[in-house]
């Protein structure tokens, strides 16, 4: 499945020729991102067209979003809209992403469903409504699905106030506690769910959002029959934030820190796509030094997640051990994070164009010793928790998707990986240097659970392999670009002369200005694609900031994989999933 | 001393060692665990943490005693009682060493198995009178589990009770002064070593509450000392088999050199030692892989052996 964009109609052309050219106007945006403006009645069609009917099509629906545009000024020749309707689109074979808007108004702004032709457009679409107002025609099922069930507005327009301060005091007296409870209890009519079958009821068990085995705030309603799952509900939103509406009254710069807490065991990392994203809006080239400290810090997280993925997935199994020992590796990783960047699980060490600061002396020494350290503890963890007869019995066969559904999902990582495709982003769109690196890319071929783990151990070693590149070819020069924009400004310029003083003075002050457009940048994180979609209105904050997780599409899936297993069964589900709460709700 | 006086010296002396044994085990466990998980354990409260228990019990009896009110009130609080006591009255058949023991029965053995039997009401029971999801889930598992398992429990101690040709368990160890029934018990022995854990319902096999599924299962409404009871009543278990497979397999109180009742300790002690391994290593298998594996494996396989060993002592 290489690329060859060579050989195939490009999109654009394909779609002109289906709908006529007057059908679309395109944007240019910082990503290079084929970016077309489509009207709301023919976006279903366009869409069909290309993920059905186009040769190389564009399978995955990887994003769906919207934009709140009513106060925003720098639009340069977009069609006029109130609210935009994003989609984007990713096709393997064309290794090419493609964005479809659609402009909205009136209210509330309403559109047709795409669930049918996307199953993972479900949740995307409860989330636009959910966050704009956005009415999606035909949807099965739109509720709102971060936000609790009683709130009112759609906290992410413009007009919705973004702080505690705004709101009032807060109170809750009885009757709106009441009132809270009740929205919360799990009515099986309203999820489409048959109370009993033959004179017999089903159990409808609560797992969550306080459980043990769901690793995070999440609920799951599980419809069962004895002790086998007729159906499941998740229920997300218990972890929501509001990290998307933060961006929007945080600057460029200090925003950094809230992105290590989307994804909060893969720490740094998360910083990465952000800072790409805004390197790319701003035209920032980070040197080299920085892009491989980025690298190594990169797979030292990944490394710290999937050792918190293995542990905890034995755990789940009923396995004890394994988790203490995982967290103890862990333990050894943060000692060298600690040592790089002062903090353990988030750091928030990338910079807008660098790094913080310049890797401190004997750092090689420690990176080292951990090379030396986990190969041996890897193989022992073959044998008592991959090789292990019982584990395989409960986790082989359980939880299988094929290649089409996880395509259909919106699966990223190694849950696409397991079902035997080898898209890897580092390979197939290379970030950061990862061009310069070898590595290979495991797979496996049933996509069950056990898959899932076997492609994650693997990874394991092939980050030992990167990091282990790292040292060896650390280059050397500056940690931080010295573009104007980069943060924070380097204070050897200041103290020059007035003009100096003033621009260092506000870009502490305010931060960067970044250059109006909008980029999208998407990394493979250790659980799968985490992009940043941002829109800068030529301000010291974003206009928008989308962040796409990977979590929130694996964990949409859940019901497909839990019917007709044991309860038992879905704890090993959940458990090879992954996913961070924190990842799915933002 | 008269014979009254003596019985209840040795009641209560048996009484309070077992407690003892029961607390310093959960001591025991958690240190030898934590060691085997790169942990420390408690190391805390007294010296090597010994007195981390007496904080624990002291804790528990201070907690609220919640019982919930959609409860089965009678039954909710007799759940818990039922389980230490027919743990606690399994050991009086126990022969410590030759002359110690509360009771000789001649029934020793049924008396054990019937005891244990008790035990499944108490978790059973307990499941259900909670009137909640998960216990029902965890007392409906435990129900299934142990009383397939005890099934092939019994089964599998028939090869012995032909052997010794007596269910006294006094009678048992005598007839192993010649050669522990391990050895041509073997199958009979690996059959009740794992019907044991299951009985005891101990990782792996702890279903009934597998905490990463169903929170604590059977026991997830009880709090307190209710909740402490089910907690001693594991720790009896696992220190009662233990002494039924030294009894049965091991030659009980035989042995060279030392005393008989430091031979009984030694065995004992490693058996226990054993279970807490069990829980160090092993996953969980699924409901119905347990099932499957006890009715099409287990029960078998102590058919078998009741079979080759009543051909044996046909041929004799």
């Amino acid at each position: 499945m290489e690329p060859t964009p060579s050989q195939t109609l490009p999109v654009r052309d394909a779609l002109a020729r289906r709908f006529g050219d007057a059908a679309f106007v395109a944007q240019e945006t910082r990503d290079s991102v084929i970016t077309l403006w489509v009207a709301a009645e023919q976006a279903r069609d366009v869409l069909r067209f290309v993920k059905q009917e186009i040769p190389q099509p564009f399978a995955m629906l990887y994003d769906l979003t919207a934009i709140d545009e009513r106060t925003r000024t720098r639009r340069d020749g977009q069609p006029a809209s109130d609210f935009t309707v994003v989609y984007h689109l990713l096709s393997f074979e064309r290794n090419e992403d493609l964005r479809l808007k659609v402009a909205l108004s009136g209210e509330p702004p309403k559109l047709r469903t795409i669930t049918d032709l996307w199953p993972s457009a479900n949740w995307y679409e409860r989330e636009a409504w959910d966050m704009f107002g956005i009415t999606f025609e035909g949807h099965p099922h739109l509720r709102r699905i971060l936000m609790p069930p009683t709130w009112t507005g759609h906290p992410l327009r413009k007009d919705h106030p973004a702080r505690a301060t705004e709101l009032g005091p807060f109170s809750l007296p009885d009757d709106k506690w009441m009132a809270e409870e009740e929205a919360l209890r799990f009515k099986p009519e309203e999820w489409g769910f048959a109370t009993g079958s033959g004179g017999e009821d089903y159990l409808f068990l609560n797992l969550g959002p306080q459980h043990l085995g769901t690793h995070g705030l999440l609920r799951l309603v599980l419809q069962i029959d004895g002790e086998e799952v007729v159906n499941a509900a998740p229920d997300i939103g218990f972890h929501h934030r509001g990290a998307e509406k933060m961006a929007e009254r945080q600057t460029w710069h200090t925003y950094i820190p809230y992105t290590d807490r989307i994804d909060y065991l893969g720490g740094a990392m998360n910083n990465l796509s952000y800072v790409l994203a805004v390197e790319k809006l701003a035209g920032i080239e980070a040197p080299d030094r920085a892009k491989v400290v980025r690298v190594m810090i990169a797979e030292l997280f990944r490394l710290a997640s999937h050792l918190i993925f293995f542990g905890t997935l034995a755990q789940d199994i009923g396995s004890l051990s394994p988790l203490f020992y995982t967290f103890n590796d862990r333990e050894r990783i943060f000692g060298i994070i600690e040592a790089i960047c002062g903090g353990r699980m988030h750091p928030s060490w990338f910079r807008i164009g660098g790094v913080a600061h310049d890797l401190p002396r004997g750092w090689d020494g420690l990176v080292r010793d951990f090379l030396a350290y986990l190969p041996p503890r890897l193989k022992d963890y073959d044998k008592i928790v991959m090789r292990n007869a019982v584990f395989k019995k409960r986790t082989q066969g359980i939880g299988e998707f094929t290649r089409d559904e996880a395509i259909d999902w919106g699966v990223t990582g190694p849950g696409l990986r397991a079902t035997g495709m080898a898209w890897d982003f580092r390979k197939r769109r290379p970030y950061s240097g990862y061009e310069l690196f070898e590595f290979d890319v495991p797979t496996a071929t049933r996509g069950d659970c056990y898959d899932r783990a076997v492609v994650r151990v693997a990874e394991m070693r092939q980050s030992l392999r990167i990091i282990e590149q790292c040292v060896r070819n650390m280059p050397a020069g500056p940690y931080i670009s010295d573009h104007p924009l980069a943060t924070p400004p380097r204070k050897e310029r200041t103290l020059q002369d007035i003009e100096t003083l003033i621009t260092h003075f506000l870009s502490v002050s305010w931060g960067p200005v970044i250059p109006a457009g909008e980029a999208h940048v998407g990394i493979e994180a250790s659980k799968g694609d985490h992009g940043y979609y941002l829109i800068s209105d030529g301000g010291a904050l974003a206009y928008r900031c989308r962040i796409r997780t990977p979590s929130f599409a694996h964990v949409q899936m859940l019901p497909l994989l839990c019917k007709g297993m044991m309860v038992s069964d879905v704890l090993a589900i959940l458990g090879s999933m992954d996913y961070v709460l924190a990842d799915i709700d933002r | 001393m008269t014979e009254p006086w003596r019985s209840l010296v040795v009641i209560v002396g048996v009484l309070a060692i077992a407690l003892l044994v029961i607390m310093a085990q959960v001591w025991l466990e958690r240190r030898i665990i934590a060691r085997w998980q790169d942990r420390r354990g408690p190391n805390r409260v007294g010296p090597f943490g010994l007195l981390q228990l007496i904080a624990d019990v002291i804790k528990l009896f201070t907690k609220e005693d919640w019982t919930p009110p959609f409860a089965d009130r009678p039954v909710f609080v007799l759940a818990p009682a039922v389980v230490m006591t027919a743990g606690m009255m399994s050991f009086a058949v126990i022969p410590f060493a030759p002359t110690i023991g509360i009771v000789d029965l001649n029934i020793g053995l049924l008396f054990f198995l019937a005891m244990s039997s008790m035990g499944v009401y108490s978790v059973v029971l307990g499941g259900w009178a909670s009137n909640s999801k998960y216990s029902l889930l965890g007392g409906m598992r435990a129900a299934a589990q142990m009383l397939s398992y005890e099934v092939f429990m019994g089964l599998s101690l028939a090869g012995v009770v032909a052997l010794a040709g007596s269910f006294s368990l006094r009678d048992i160890v005598e007839a192993q002064r010649h050669g522990w029934f391990i050895v041509p018990q073997a199958l009979g022995f690996v059959v009740f070593l794992i019907a044991g854990i299951a009985e005891t319902h101990r990782l792996p096999f702890d279903l009934p509450e597998a905490e990463s599924e169903l929170v604590a299962g059977y026991h997830t409404e009880y709090s307190s000392m209710k909740f402490g009871m089910f907690f001693v009543g594991e720790y009896v278990g696992i220190a009662l088999v233990s002494a039924m497979i030294t009894t049965l397999f091991l030659g009980g109180w035989l042995g060279p050199w030392l005393p008989p009742l430091a031979w009984f300790g030694i065995k004992t002690f490693f058996f226990m030692c054993f279970f807490y391994l069990m829980r160090g290593s092993l996953p969980r298998p699924r409901y119905d892989q347990l099932m499957a594996y006890g009715w099409k494996l287990m029960l078998p396989l102590a058919m078998l052996n009741l079979l080759v060993t009543g051909a044996f002592l046909a041929a004799r």
